[in-house]
């Protein structure tokens, strides 16, 4: 465990929204760290701040106080143009709402991020097609987003979000749109991309078969973690998950 | 990849090549001909303006010309058709130029076409909120998005204006050849006449750009996690 590095670390970290006249605390304070490699649920009913921190840790939205650490650099302290270098080389983002853009097709879709990162064009052609044939559309890098269904798409962003070999994959309740089979697929092929390519994983989530598959469960609640479980803890608590109210 | 960070100095150094965030431009190109390509209706709409008020911009120019190419000749029989037509000449004259009323009139509805294009072009942004958004979760710059929404506005403003410039000169051209007669086509100055095409072109170029501008810098500025959280 000692060797284990923090890929992500958050300190202290607190966010307010302005909803008209009354300040809504989202986040109170939330301290987290994340070790590279594993595979992490962040849990927590709606409304309890996990999409608020998933997009802290994203570089997408900056907290009110404290600070986000990825591989130790303060997020915070990054211009526009380093934040957009974090976003396309670092980061892999995958949504509830697949957010494929539609007018361009899923190969185009894949190859956008590598382009921004500097790649010439077969270059990066050939990895999109890679890419696709190893999230399982290798015969469908032509078709359109809207000639997909929800789980094709949905790889279609997995694919994207590997583009530029990761550390991490940041995924906003990525079987939330999906039935309970796609849903399922999803989460095994996100399950083997982190153990194949040691990519973290970091989802935020309320789906309960997500639990399987987590190195680290972290449950939130009220703008709080309330606790964080590994693995070998999870066979205990997922029996009071039905008790709970 | 663990040497990403910096101890020393707490910025990271993208001198190195593979620390770069680029767009090349023919890719650029290639994004925003599409963007139009799909979007083809809207982006007919966009431009049918432009193509309106720059025909008549053109029109009224080489309306001008073909004066001026009568008033070149010093035929006395074609300076009083003109005089009849409605050119207000002094005896002196040997230019004719607009009346300031008419210009009033080309400025105002160059005007209202950028008015309409800045419309539809922040219609066209909140759109795509969600692209533009996504765009910057995949590292887009603030720059790329400008740069993609202002090629669009170029490659519309390019061909619309120049759709509205021919046909404006043609119009003008048909109307004075019923009016006055084949002389036309001898005493018009060609050069004047495709000057005013071109200038009438440009005009309609810069204001399809201008009109891009706010609507593209508030799509540019846009927080990536403001835009994904436009439902749908």
């Amino acid at each position: 465990m000692a060797e284990l590095r923090n890929i992500v670390r958050v300190s202290k970290v607190t966010r307010t929204f302005q909803l008209g006249k009354t300040e809504v605390l989202a986040l109170k304070g939330v301290d987290l760290s994340i070790a590279a490699g594993q595979y992490v649920s962040i849990m927590g009913p709606s409304g309890s701040g996990k999409s608020t921190l998933f997009n802290m840790i994203g570089g997408l939205d900056k907290p009110t106080s404290g600070k986000v650490f990825i591989d130790e650099v303060d997020i915070a302290q990054l211009d526009a143009y380093e934040l957009a270098w974090l976003r396309c080389r670092k980061i892999g983002y995958i949504f509830q709402t697949f957010n494929i853009i539609q007018v361009m097709t899923a190969l185009e879709n894949v190859t956008l991020p590598m382009i921004f990162a500097g790649m010439n064009n077969d270059a990066a052609v050939a990895k999109g097609i890679q890419l696709l044939k190893l999230v399982g559309l290798g015969d469908r890098f032509r078709h359109k987003p809207s000639e997909l269904s929800g789980g094709q798409q949905q790889r279609v962003a997995v694919a994207r979000a590997l583009a530029n070999d990761p550390a991490i994959i940041l995924a906003d309740e990525p079987t939330g749109n999906l039935d309970l089979t796609t849903g399922e697929e999803i989460i095994s092929l996100l399950k083997s991309l982190s153990r194949e390519r040691n990519v973290t994983i970091i989802s935020a989530t309320h789906d309960i078969k997500m639990l399987n598959v987590s190195d680290e469960v972290v449950w939130i609640r009220d703008g709080l973690i309330e606790r964080i479980e590994n693995r070998d803890e999870l066979s205990i608590s997922v029996g009071q998950i039905n008790t709970r109210k | 990849m663990k040497n990403w960070s910096l101890s020393s100095s707490k910025k990271m150094p993208f001198k190195h090549p593979d620390r770069l965030v680029v767009l090349p431009f023919k890719k650029s190109l290639e994004i925003s001909w599409q963007s139009i390509r799909v979007r083809f209706v809207r982006s007919l709409i966009t431009t049918m303006s432009l193509v309106l008020a720059v025909s008549f911009l053109s029109f009224v120019n080489v309306n001008n010309d073909i004066a001026n190419g009568f008033l070149a000749t010093r035929d006395t029989v074609l300076r009083e058709a003109l005089n009849r037509s409605g050119y207000d000449l002094s005896p002196g004259d040997t230019r004719a130029g607009s009346s300031p009323k008419m210009r009033w009139i080309v400025i105002l509805s160059l005007l209202v076409c950028v008015v309409g294009i800045v419309n539809a072009q922040l219609m066209a942004v909140t759109e795509r909120f969600r692209e533009i958004g996504t765009m910057k979760c995949l590292g887009a710059l603030d720059s790329f998005i400008l740069r993609l929404f202002l090629l669009e506005a170029g490659m519309q403003g390019l061909v619309g204006s120049a759709i509205g410039a021919l046909s404006g000169g043609l119009f003008s051209l048909l109307n004075a050849v019923v009016r006055f007669g084949t002389v036309v086509f001898t005493s018009l100055s060609w050069m004047e006449a495709v000057g005013s095409l071109l200038f009438a072109t440009g005009v309609g170029c810069f204001l399809s750009l201008l009109g891009v501008l706010y609507p593209a810098i508030v799509a540019a500025r846009m927080l990536p996690v403001e835009a994904m959280r436009v439902e749908h």
